[in-house]
């Protein structure tokens, strides 16, 4: 991004003499919106005539916890390309963010221009600063005035003093600035106002033209301050807002083409503020928890997209109750307590994870798919040392790249989830010391084709397929060993007696289903008196049974001659024996009746005659059915 | 051609049968597994209780490390400065289960998390032991009772106390290889494969592996044996199903690290032994018989008795004297407890201090296999009609399983498979009895005229469903002598006849039937109950239901994730051997005494601490490096199972070993009180002091919502120990040891305290000083 040229040097101040520029003191924008506790600074210079100067910067220092915004408007540089801005060492180290832009106008009026590219640079012979070199678009010619802004935020300027403290006391913090904005470049009037958290304060360092009232300390007015002058003021005062730093944070964001967006975030944090000395006394803490745990952490309030779905809580030895979701149209508030109220020093982990809809994060340009979504913690006011990105793409992903608007540290690494094979890209994003500025959307273009999607899916079909056809063959196929040895022989043997007898039963049931048939006739014939048709079904009775006879034969002969069968044949010889009989019976029977029809004598008459064969066939069939039940559990 | 429809339909009855029994089967499986995620969909998908935590922390370890890591593992996280070797001393087979399952999900790329397999190790094995009920109950009566009892199984409440999902502890798979293992030996009784006595061998290796309760199965089996031998059941089958179960077994069993030798050497294994030799006997004794002719066979039985007899009695004399010249008679504690119920309380308070090693209540019985105990009777009688090999060791098994239940609660669990296959049984004769009379009165009444066409359907019916549990009975046949076979088939012919004489009227079969379901339904609305409401709870968080809603207590939880980030890796944590586990596993702190209660001395020397007053257990406590100590405190929201009421068990053990802890000096009247009839030396003792500190402030008067009672001494300081943390509803509470510096004012001024009282803790603290086994 911060295309500017790399031979940036230091501007000497005698080229731009003798120029008028106009002072445009513009109101500092208040940066309270940001509702926590900041350390801001707003600067406002002025370069004016003669030297290239600085004219009228007011700074704002709003101090609060960690975090630390320095605002500057340098206007006035004339025929120049860049504009530098120097910071001493202890602050550059904790310089989390920097934004310049050029605003026009005053008060409402006031329009900012895009974010100007700002470079590194590191000139002979000033070892203990870093400098800024901000690129203007254009050159600022001789006489010309040019209002910037600069938002800078800072980590870790506040340091808490006492470092140690009991339950009851309250956290003082120290923060120690320069009463003049350091700058290579006269300054012709300049100011800086401290804001505080909280209207306390302990002690500062009272200059001339100090001023504390309310929650301000304002230094200055103070005018034609040359270059590089450097007077210490410390402020110390109280501020029991908890210092919540995330030691590390891997947000993970995880794609999946079915229309869904996972986020999980693994926090690691620390309450940076002054350390607990001495007891916790539960009691104290609840009974009178402002005076007794004011700096506590209770809660954070995370701001996610809206249509968050899913949304969980927990640490590594489970579920974390207390937490509360929010959700509107336009967002979802998950409001999280950590399992204890944290003191300074205290420490605790934790994960936070969500869905989001696809769709409102993936869209599409020229051929390539883009996620866009933001790349800070959705937590407000917390800092994160480091801070890992990982955007894991579907499985086929290619030509993967990333837009930042800041720069980070990127690699890729593979991920091996459900049904991967070559593993999903991850695109992973380092970055230290990141505040919620740095809440920004990032951009992550890359090819996937849609018919990918189908793969897993097919995949698992497949496997379906193929474990059943697995089965199938297994049931199919034989797995002997050798063909030849006597239990496989025996075995297959026994397989061709158990056919062999099934067929045999198959038979027996039809010959007693013909029985049965007989029978039916006869009642028929009781019935409808149609002895024609009666004899008929005889007639058809006996060309089946026939049939059945022959049928058997081979079947029985197979079975006597079969070594396997020894101890089956005894039963089988002695059903069909059994069987012949009954066959007898029921034809005796039949006759009987229908000669009986025939010669047309009564019911009655009948039933007497054929009682003792009636007998008879009742005791057979039970006979019969007895067998072959034997038979069938062999 | 109508014929072969009936024959077609016949086999499609057959094949859609088997279809239908895989599917319930199925279904079972599923519901086994789903009626146990209450606890998941209720509170979360978390390791509950005690227990579970460790195995979840050795599955951590097994998974990150390896196998054999895992056998050289010494834990320097317990039982400080001791130390525990985990590999030696912890049953594998749950670990290497759950390690197994994780290792094949992410091996094919299923990125499952180690917590949730080990959540869900327990439902899946339920599954799985209800389909070894199945097969089980399947070789001892059938198909049709093999399904009931594998669906009662699915859903008895005793076991799924032990294996709701989160519930990671050894009954969750040992229940399973247990029934497992009967199966095979069942399977191998009855087929006499060789195939299967050496899977049965593996099997009883898993069990050995998974659970101590092995010790059921090697007792078990021998007793069975020896019955069948004593009814003259003696069979090849029999000798196949034995010998190689118990030569492999116990190979096998010493492999394991925690059986290794005990596997010959204790005697616990003694009567697998011995059976063994007799069965060896008694199969040479067969051989001969089958080879002499009688008379020849009277005079070499005459020889071999009195030779026989004089080697017996001298080797019985030797064995006799060798278990006797040790002091248990060879027997572990535990064992001991089980044969002489009395045994624990008198001699081993910690074995006696453990709940679920106390005898059960009768309503437990109701409440863990309900209907079942109404149904086992019958069917124990139904075992009997008529009675074989395998149903024999259903009727043994249920009979050693009731006495075993009886004398420990947590048995219970070997009790209810037991239950379930006899009431499987029961219910499924039951069912047969009354739906085949009832199909033949309904067969009677629309097909009289037709006397016999209904009832070859009939017959054609049941050859189907017969077939099925006759197909051990066909496998066996094939194998065996004719002689043997003979005797299967007449019995089995007489039983066929008889059942087909039993038929009852309609209308009382039909309310039968009715009834039948009606209980049946009662069992499963009150198994749903039981895993719903009472076996749900993790223990771990709590919740209460208050007219403002549902009301979460996680203290446990917030001081574990408190001391894992606030204090030092190094810090020793020192609390009633109850949280050892947890401490462990949630927040990694080393501590002195655990769940793995092995050494006594060192429990008593915490539960000493503990009941002394603070000089003495600071000194203590320094002595052993502890930095923190923890106390669970339910005082305030009304948790019974807080460390007061454990508070006895401290004593009783701490006075075990270190004589000047008198229990007397902590009762009144028989009871311990923390009220103001409390003694001085109950209300100067650490836990009280601990448990009680600042509990006045809360409501001025400093009521107890367990005991229901003022607290005896109301205001007091500590000067050696401070308050470190309290979580939110005060039931752990962490102190910490002062440093010797620190705590100069508060000893001047206690010593000037205890001047002015009596000499009584100056002397308990100089005897502390010589007993404690640390300095």
């Amino acid at each position: 991004m911060f295309t500017s040229t790399p031979t940036a040097v230091l501007i000497p101040a005698t080229l731009f003499r003798e120029r008028n520029c106009t002072n445009e003191s513009t109101p500092p924008r208040s940066l309270s919106t940001l509702h926590f506790r900041i350390f801001h600074a707003f600067l406002q210079c002025l370069l004016r005539s003669r030297d290239f100067q600085i004219g009228s910067p007011d700074r704002f220092i709003i101090t609060d916890s960690s975090i630390h915004y320095i605002a500057q408007e340098n206007n006035g540089v004339e025929a120049v390309s860049k504009v530098l801005l120097p910071y001493p060492e202890n602050q550059a180290k904790n310089l989390a963010f920097l934004l310049v832009t050029i605003t026009e106008g005053k008060g409402k009026t006031k329009t900012s221009s895009d974010r100007l590219p700002v470079d590194v640079i590191h000139p002979e012979g000033m070892p203990s600063l870093t400098w800024y070199a901000v690129s203007l678009p254009k050159e600022l010619s001789k006489g010309g005035s040019l209002t910037l802004e600069v938002k800078a935020v800072f980590t870790h300027l506040l340091t808490p003093f006492p470092e140690k403290i009991t339950q009851a006391d309250a956290q003082l913090v120290a923060f120690q600035d320069s009463a003049h904005y350091l700058s290579p470049y006269a300054v012709k009037v300049q100011s800086l106002t401290v804001k505080l958290p909280e209207p306390k304060v302990e002690s500062y360092t009272k200059l001339e033209n100090t001023k504390f009232s309310g929650s301000e300390i304002k230094y200055g007015p103070y005018e034609n301050i040359p270059p590089f002058s450097l007077p210490t003021i410390i402020v110390h005062f109280a501020n029991n807002k908890p210092f919540s730093v995330a030691q590390e944070l891997v947000r993970e964001i995880e794609v999946s083409h079915w229309g869904n967006v996972q986020v999980t975030e693994n926090y690691n944090l620390i309450h940076a503020g002054a350390e607990l000395k001495g007891e916790f006394s539960r009691l104290d803490y609840e009974e009178r928890p402002h005076v007794r745990g004011a700096s506590a952490l209770r809660s954070l309030v995370a701001r996610l997209p809206a249509r968050a779905h899913s949304i969980y809580y927990r640490d590594e030895i489970g579920n974390i109750s207390t937490s509360n979701v929010y959700s509107d149209s336009v967002k979802t508030l998950l409001e999280i307590e950590p399992r204890y109220p944290m003191f300074g020093g205290w420490r605790t982990a934790f994960t936070i994870g969500y869905g989001l809809p696809l769709q409102d994060f993936l869209f599409k340009s020229e051929g390539k798919r883009f996620l866009d979504i933001t790349f800070g913690c959705p937590m407000n006011d917390m800092v994160i040392e480091n801070i890992y990105v990982k955007v894991v793409l579907p499985e086929g992903s290619k030509d993967i790249s990333v837009v930042a608007p800041f720069p980070s540290k990127e690699t890729r690494e593979a991920k091996l989830s459900h049904l991967d094979i070559a593993g999903r890209p991850v695109v992973v994003l380092e970055k230290k010391n990141v505040v919620p500025e740095h809440n920004q959307n990032f951009q992550v273009y890359y090819r996937f084709s849609s018919l990918s999607l189908l793969r897993e899916p097919l995949m698992l079909v497949f496997g379906f397929l193929l474990f059943f056809v697995a089965c199938i063959a297994y049931v199919h196929a034989d797995l002997t060993i050798s063909k030849s040895s006597s239990s496989y022989i025996a075995k297959l043997q026994w397989d061709e007696v158990q056919t062999a007898i099934q067929q045999f039963q198959n038979i027996m049931n039809r010959v007693l289903v013909i029985h049965n048939k007989l029978d039916a006739s006869l009642r028929d014939l009781s019935r409808t008196g149609d002895v024609q048709a009666c004899k008929a079904a005889r007639k058809t009775a006996d060309a089946f049974l026939k049939e059945l006879t022959k049928e058997l034969k081979p079947l029985l002969s197979f079975l006597q001659s079969s070594p396997q069968a020894l101890h089956i044949v005894a039963k089988v010889e002695e059903l069909v024996v059994k069987e012949k009989e009954l066959q007898e019976k029921v034809m005796l029977k039949h006759s009987m009746v229908v000669d009986s029809y025939e010669k047309k004598s009564g019911g009655k008459d009948i039933d007497n005659r054929i009682a003792a064969v009636q007998q008879k066939i009742t005791l057979l069939r039970q006979e019969v059915d007895d067998l072959l039940e034997v038979i069938d559990e062999i | 051609m109508a014929a072969q429809e009936t024959s077609q339909s016949a086999t499609f009855r057959h094949a859609f049968g088997n279809v239908l029994s895989f599917a319930v089967l199925l279904l079972i499986g599923v519901m086994a597994f789903s009626i146990r995620l209450f606890s998941v969909i209720k509170y979360e998908s978390v390791i509950h209780e005690f227990d579970p935590y460790f195995n979840y922390r050795v599955t951590q370890f097994l998974t990150k490390s390896g196998v054999y890591d895992f056998w050289n593992w010494f834990d320097d996280r317990t039982w400080y400065p001791l130390g525990r070797v985990i590999g030696g001393t912890v049953y594998p087979g749950l670990t290497l289960t759950a390690g197994t399952l994780w290792w094949i999900l992410n091996s094919i790329n299923i990125p499952l998390s180690v917590e949730t397999v080990c959540v869900f190790t327990a439902p899946v094995f339920s599954a799985f032991a209800s389909w070894a009920t199945y097969l089980l109950t399947k070789e001892i009566k059938g198909a049709g009772a093999g399904l009931t009892a594998a669906a009662l199984l699915a859903m008895v409440p005793s076991y799924i106390s032990r294996s709701v999902a989160g519930s990671y502890d050894n009954e969750a798979v040992a229940i399973f290889a247990l029934i497992f293992t009967f199966y095979l030996y069942i399977k191998t009784l009855n087929t006499g494969s060789l195939f299967y006595a050496t899977l049965n061998a593996i099997a009883y290796f898993y069990m050995v592996c998974s659970w101590g309760g092995y010790t059921f199965i090697i007792n078990l089996i021998p007793m069975h044996v020896l019955l069948c031998i004593v009814t003259g059941r003696y069979s090849p089958r029999l000798y196949i199903a034995y010998a190689p179960l118990v030569v492999l077994g116990t190979l096998l069993a010493a492999l394991v690290p925690v059986v290794g030798f005990n596997a010959v050497m204790t005697s616990e294994h003694f009567a697998s032994f011995l059976v063994f030799i007799i069965i060896h006997v008694v199969a040479l004794v067969y051989y001969i018989k089958g080879i002499l002719t009688p008379q020849m066979f009277k005079v070499a039985v005459t020889l071999v008795v009195s030779v026989g007899m004089v080697l017996c009695v001298a080797v019985l004399a030797v064995l006799i004297a060798l278990v006797a010249s040790s002091p248990t008679k060879g027997w572990s504690g535990r064992s001991l407890s089980l044969l002489d119920p009395t045994y624990a309380s008198k001699y081993i308070p910690i074995i006696a201090s453990v709940s679920e090693h106390q005898p059960p209540t009768w309503p437990s019985y109701f409440m863990d296999i309900n209907v079942l105990a109404f149904l086992v009777p019958a069917g124990i009688i139904a075992c009997f009609l008529p009675l074989s090999d395998a149903s024999s060791f259903a009727v043994l098994y249920i009979v050693t399983s009731v006495y075993f239940s009886g004398v420990m609660v947590r048995l219970m669990l070997v009790l209810a498979p037991a239950a379930c296959i006899m009431s499987g049984i029961a219910l499924s004769e039951a069912f047969d009895v009354f739906t085949r009379s009832i199909k033949f009165h309904l067969v009677g009444t629309t097909q009289n005229p037709q006397d016999n066409a209904g009832d070859a359907t009939k017959v054609t019916q049941n050859d189907v469903k017969s077939e099925k549990s006759e197909d051990t009975v066909k496998e066996r046949s094939s194998r065996k002598s004719k002689k043997d076979k003979e005797n299967i088939e007449k019995p089995s012919l007489v039983s066929r006849v008889e059942k087909r004489l039993l038929v009852l009227p309609l209308e009382t079969s039909v309310m039968a039937v009715f009834l039948l379901v009606l209980l049946g339904a009662f069992y499963v609305v009150h198994c749903v109950w039981a895993a719903a409401e009472a076996y749900s709870a993790p223990s771990i968080v709590l919740t209460s239901r208050s007219h403002d809603g549902l009301h979460v207590f996680d203290d446990f939880r917030e001081a574990y994730a408190w001391l894992s980030h606030n204090t030092e890796v190094d810090d020793k944590v020192a609390s009633w051997w109850d949280y050892g586990y947890q401490t462990t596993a949630m927040a990694n702190r080393t501590v002195i005494v655990d769940n793995n209660t092995w050494n006594n001395t060192h429990i008593a020397t915490v539960g000493t601490a503990m009941s002394s007053p603070e000089k003495a257990a600071w000194d203590i406590f320094n002595s052993l490096d502890v930095k923190y100590v923890l106390v669970v405190f339910g005082g305030l929201v009304g948790y019974p199972s807080d460390d007061i009421n454990k508070f006895l068990w401290m004593v009783r053990i701490g006075g075990g070993v270190f004589p000047h802890i008198k229990e007397p000096d902590y009762l009144r009247d028989g009871q311990y009180r923390i009220d103001s009839q409390a003694t001085p030396t109950m209300l100067n003792s650490l836990m009280y002091k601990l448990s009680y500190f600042r509990f006045v402030e809360t409501d001025g008067r400093g009521y107890d919502r367990v005991r229901n009672t003022e607290i005896g001494k109301k205001h007091f300081k500590l000067t050696h120990f401070e308050e470190v943390f309290t979580t939110h509803h005060w039931m752990v509470r962490i102190y910490k040891l002062k440093s010797p510096r620190n705590r100069i004012r508060g000893k001047t001024k206690r010593s000037k305290s205890s001047l002015q009282k009596s000499g009584t803790s100056p002397s308990s603290k100089r005897s502390t000083r010589k007993r404690n086994p640390w300095q």
